[in-house]
Formats: structure tokens, C-alpha cells, sequence
């Protein structure tokens, strides 16, 4: 069933907060779209479908960030405690950004690029943000 | 729908180029430092100019609103050196606002409406704590899809190191490498904020600890000194420290005229022979996580406008924000195939010396990153090293007839870059 929601990003965050991973696809060209984009950048079509990734991909690239934003320090990350943020790429082709757990941010040099991972949805909480997360299979 | 060949309706040349020093300055405004670049730049002109005569002003500015809740810039810029009531206009795209403002500078002569354009870029960054800078630099990403789960400018650039790492077999000593050898450069430019070489660096470390009675570090070279984590601590893995530029307040200036008017300002003007600019998508969404779209379409056009080929290139000032970025760099401009750039590093052929000096002002990474002065900075340095008045680090045995600037915003959604000629 095709959902009746907008293409933008408050969809997409909506959608995750159901613990969903939506895409929009071009019902023109096929294209696929994670982040979803509202008009087509391949054929410059505005048709637009939902399809539900499977959430499943490799890591394509990766850091440990031990300096982080300020919205980081008060999840209680540090220089002491650092956090690892990827790149993934979907077997649907789309690549994202997000979290990466499960693999140790301690031992960046052992992190290896080509990684299996899923997605893994977070718990929504009143006041905080859901963003994409990732964890080994 | 055929595209058409990039050309200029008429030429344009640059007849002054000046930069304040780079640095922390905790006294400082953006103004000030513009004034200090603008002087600088005023200086530069052989035969003189009257600021009277500057139709208008273009700056390059990331983010003063954030950095030091100063909105609205431009007219201030104008205002402080004489140039009210001439337009006044604000570029912002992130670290290459001024590649941005040069860019539109030359358009506006080459069309015609003017012949004489102030350029600058201006960045007071340093009243702010780290991790706002950090939020603020952020701020140049993707806000909606990357910053949101944690990533920051560092950690993008980190990002597209393991994914060269992983593709062509680099290692973080290649990136350290190519720290090494800028700040051997920004030691000998009196304007740089490091004007240390690594050694220099180290060998005060050491020194500091003898005078302190402290357990004096065992570190052999430079390379010992940069994988120790206390002396050069991660940042965002693979990029530690001495792989980023710093946070910096400066200033930058450059004059353009009409091509035919160059003679009458300067002795030794040089021609902009190519302009090109590029934009990309979000890191994430790009086939190729080695490799700058941004930079691949900006060096295409340049290149195509000026009728010549990276080879025939003689220097360049590249896009060091990170010791990465500069591998990236010297690959999508042409210089090195992809993948073959950290190796062309390693060998020297990048060392002033070298076969194809890349980064003689010490780069971003050692002069210094006041983000949207950064594009104009690297205009003074060319303009310096093209008219043999770069003193103790001009390079040596070269005629310099042909170079070149890559200026590249954020992760490079931006990317300008110049090529420059003197006959």
C-alpha cells in the first residue's frame, strides 16, 4: 500500500519514529531515493512512490569522532567515550548516513569498510530526536 | 541540449592581492582584519590605486553571524575602508565563499558593468569555544541528513579517508605526511599561523619537558611525534590534530580590473585565464566517496576557459581544510590519477621542490582556515610566488607562468577554481 504522506524530511523522521525506513521512488524512471527527495534528480519527474527498505547494507565508510557537537557531549560522549558515525550502503542501492553500533569505537584500525550491517531503530523519547542507526548483523 | 564553451566576454586581471596575518586574535573583529588585508592588498599595487575608484565590493563570509553575532557584513566591510555608497554584496558558501566572491567578481567585469572590483573573505572565528565552532562549522553539512546523527565537519572529511584508505591502500602516515610538509612551508610564511615547521613543534615539546623536569618524550622524527595520541590526539579517526587546519581569524583582499586597464595599476599584473565552479550533493548520496564532483566540474571548466591541461600547471593552492582533502584534491584537479595522489605526496613531487608544488603558503593546514577568507588567501600566495615575491619560500628554478587555486565549501557541495597567467 502506497502511503499518502509528503516527501520530506518530517516524513522520513515520522516514518522512522514507526520504526520504518522509508524511501521515495520515481514512479518514472525507478530511482530511489534515501533521504526520499520530492522530485526526481535523474529525470527531473515529480511522481513520487514510499517503498520500505529492508535497512540492510555494508559500511561504506566510517570515523570515530572523539570531538563532537555539543548536542553529543550531553549524550554523554567524550574524547574519553567516543561514538562511531558511518556511511552505509542500502542492497537497494541508496547510501545514508547514520550511527554505527555494535563495533567498538575503540579500535578504529580494526574497523574494516565493507561491514554487514541493519538497521537498528531507536526507541522514541519525548524530546529527542530519532537519526538513523545501524548495528552488526 | 549542446552546452556552450566557458568563456569570459572580456578578460580580467588581477592587480593587487594582500592578506592580514592569520591567527587568534582576541582584539580583533572581522573588520579589523579586513582592513589589515585591504591595506596589504593596497600596498601590493605598483603603481597605486584610489579607493575612490572601486565600483564595487564582493566578500566571501561563512558565518560571522555565528561566530561573532555579526550578520549583514558586507556593508560594514565597505563602510570601514571608504566605499559607501558602492555595492556591497555578501557570498556565503561555507570554506568557499571567497573562491565564490573572486568568481563573481570576474564575472562582473567580464560583463561589462565594471572594471574595477574589490574581492575579499573575512572570518573571526576564534571568541568561540571549540564545540561551537564544531556546531558551527556543521552547520556547512547537510543539517537535516548528516549533522543530525553526529556528524561533523572533521568526521566527513575522516569519513572519506577510510573510504581512500579502503579503495586505494593508504595509510594514516600519508596523511601525516602531507602535514609535515605544509608546515615546512607556513614555517617560512612570516603570515602563517604556524610558522613552525612539525620538527619545530616537537623539538619544543622536548624542550619544554627538559625545562620542567618532566619525563623528556622519546620521539625519534616527526612521524613518531604525530602517532604519539598525547602529542597529536584524534580528532575524528583516521584524522588526528595535525591532519586538520585550525581555527583562525583572518582576512584576505585582491583587486581585479578590466584587462586592459591592468597595465595602469600594475608592473606585473596576472590574467585569470579560467574560472570554474562546481556543486555536488551530500556526501553521502555520492557514487564515489573518494572523489569531489564539485572539484572534478570547477578544474573541467577552468580548464576548458584557459585552453590548457593540469600538466601545464606549474603551483597550486589546493584545499587542505584536512591533510585528506589535499590527496582528494591534487586527484580531481588532474594532477594524479585517482588513487595516485598520496603516492606523488610520499615521493615529494607536492614538496616545494618538487616537481608540482602544491600548498608553498603552508596550506590551510599551517597558515591557517578563517573559512571564507580562505579562497582569497590563496590568491595572495599565487600572486606572491608568480611575481618571484615569496622570499625565502618562492620556489626554486621556476619561471612561473601558469597557476592555480582550488577552494572547495564544506565537504565540497562547493567548489571554485582559478587558473591564473602572467606574460
Amino acid at each position: 500500500m502506497t502511503e499518502e504522506r509528503e516527501f520530506n524530511s518530517a516524513s522520513f523522521y515520522q516514518f522512522l519514529a514507526e520504526k520504518k525506513l522509508m524511501a521515495a521512488r520515481c514512479r518514472n524512471c525507478g530511482v530511489l531515493y534515501l533521504p526520499p527527495h520530492p522530485i526526481c534528480t535523474k529525470c527531473h519527474g515529480p511522481d513520487m512512490e514510499w517503498v520500505e527498505s529492508k535497512g540492510k547494507g555494508k559500511l561504506a565508510a566510517f570515523t570515530v569522532i572523539a570531538v563532537g557537537p555539543s548536542f553529543t557531549l550531553d549524550e554523554g560522549y567524550s574524547r574519553e567515550n567516543p561514538y562511531l558515525v558511518g556511511i552505509v550502503e542500502l542492497d537497494e542501492g541508496p547510501k545514508v548516513s547514520g550511527r554505527i553500533h555494535g563495533i567498538d569505537p575503540g579500535k578504529p584500525e580494526d574497523i574494516k569498510v565493507g561491514t554487514p550491517l541493519t538497521i537498528e531503530f531507536m526507541e522514541p523519547e519525548e524530546g529527542k530526536k530519532c537519526y538513523l542507526t545501524f548495528n552488526t548483523l | 541540449m549542446s552546452r556552450r564553451a566557458p568563456k569570459l566576454a572580456r578578460g580580467v586581471a588581477l592587480v593587487g592581492a594582500g592578506m592580514s596575518k592569520f591567527g587568534a586574535f582576541a582584539d580583533k573583529t572581522s573588520r579589523d582584519l579586513f582592513v589589515e588585508a585591504f591595506n596589504a592588498m593596497a600596498k601590493s599595487v605598483d603603481k597605486g590605486m584610489d579607493t575612490g575608484d572601486i565600483e564595487a565590493l564582493y566578500v566571501g563570509n561563512f558565518s560571522s553571524d555565528l561566530f561573532e553575532g555579526q550578520g549583514h557584513v558586507a556593508p560594514i566591510m565597505a563602510d570601514w575602508v571608504g566605499l559607501v555608497p558602492k555595492p556591497a554584496t555578501r557570498i556565503e558558501d561555507a570554506c568557499a565563499a571567497s573562491g565564490v566572491a573572486l568568481r563573481e567578481g570576474i564575472i562582473a567585469i567580464a560583463s561589462g558593468l565594471y572594471d574595477i572590483v574589490l574581492v575579499s573573505g573575512t572570518e573571526k572565528m576564534t571568541n568561540l569555544p571549540t564545540e561551537r565552532v564544531t556546531d558551527t562549522l556543521a552547520a556547512a553539512s547537510d543539517a537535516v541528513y548528516e549533522a543530525s546523527c553526529g556528524f561533523t565537519f572533521p568526521a566527513l572529511y575522516a569519513a572519506i579517508a577510510t573510504a581512500y584508505m579502503a579503495k586505494y591502500g593508504a595509510t594514516v602516515e600519508h596523511f601525516m605526511k602531507v602535514g609535515i610538509k605544509n608546515h615546512n612551508n607556513g614555517a617560512l610564511n612570516p603570515k602563517a599561523q604556524f610558522n613552525k615547521s612539525i620538527r619545530d613543534l616537537m623539538n619544543a615539546r622536548i624542550e619544554k619537558a627538559k625545562q620542567k623536569g618532566e619525563p623528556v618524550p622519546q620521539w625519534n622524527d616527526e612521524l613518531d611525534f604525530l602517532k604519539d595520541p598525547k602529542a597529536n590526539p584524534v580528532v575524528a579517526w583516521p584524522m588526528r590534530l595535525f591532519d586538520c587546519s585550525p581555527i583562525t581569524d583572518g582576512a584576505a583582499c585582491l583587486l581585479l580590473v578590466a584587462e586592459d586597464m591592468a597595465k595602469s595599476f600594475s608592473n606585473n599584473p596576472l590574467y585569470i585565464v579560467g574560472t570554474g565552479q562546481g556543486s555536488d550533493h551530500a556526501l553521502h548520496e555520492r557514487e564515489d566517496l573518494t572523489t569531489i564532483g564539485a572539484a572534478r566540474t570547477a578544474a573541467r571548466t577552468a580548464f576548458e576557459m584557459a585552453g590548457v591541461i593540469p600538466d601545464d600547471i606549474q603551483i597550486a593552492e589546493v584545499h587542505d581544510c584536512f591533510t585528506i582533502a589535499e590527496l582528494v584534491a591534487t586527484e580531481d584537479i588532474g594532477f594524479f590519477k585517482p588513487g595516485e595522489g598520496y603516492k606523488a605526496a610520499e615521493e615529494g613531487i607536492t614538496a616545494r621542490n618538487g616537481a608540482k608544488p602544491i600548498n608553498t603558503s603552508g596550506g590551510l593546514k599551517s597558515k591557517g582556515h578563517p573559512v571564507g577568507a580562505s579562497g582569497a588567501g590563496q590568491v595572495v600566495e599565487i600572486w606572491a610566488q608568480m611575481r618571484g615575491e615569496a622570499g625565502p619560500r618562492q620556489v626554486p628554478g621556476k619561471d612561473i607562468r601558469l597557476a592555480l587555486t582550488h577552494n572547495v565549501g564544506a565537504t565540497g557541495g562547493t567548489c571554485t577554481v582559478h587558473i591564473f597567467q602572467r606574460r
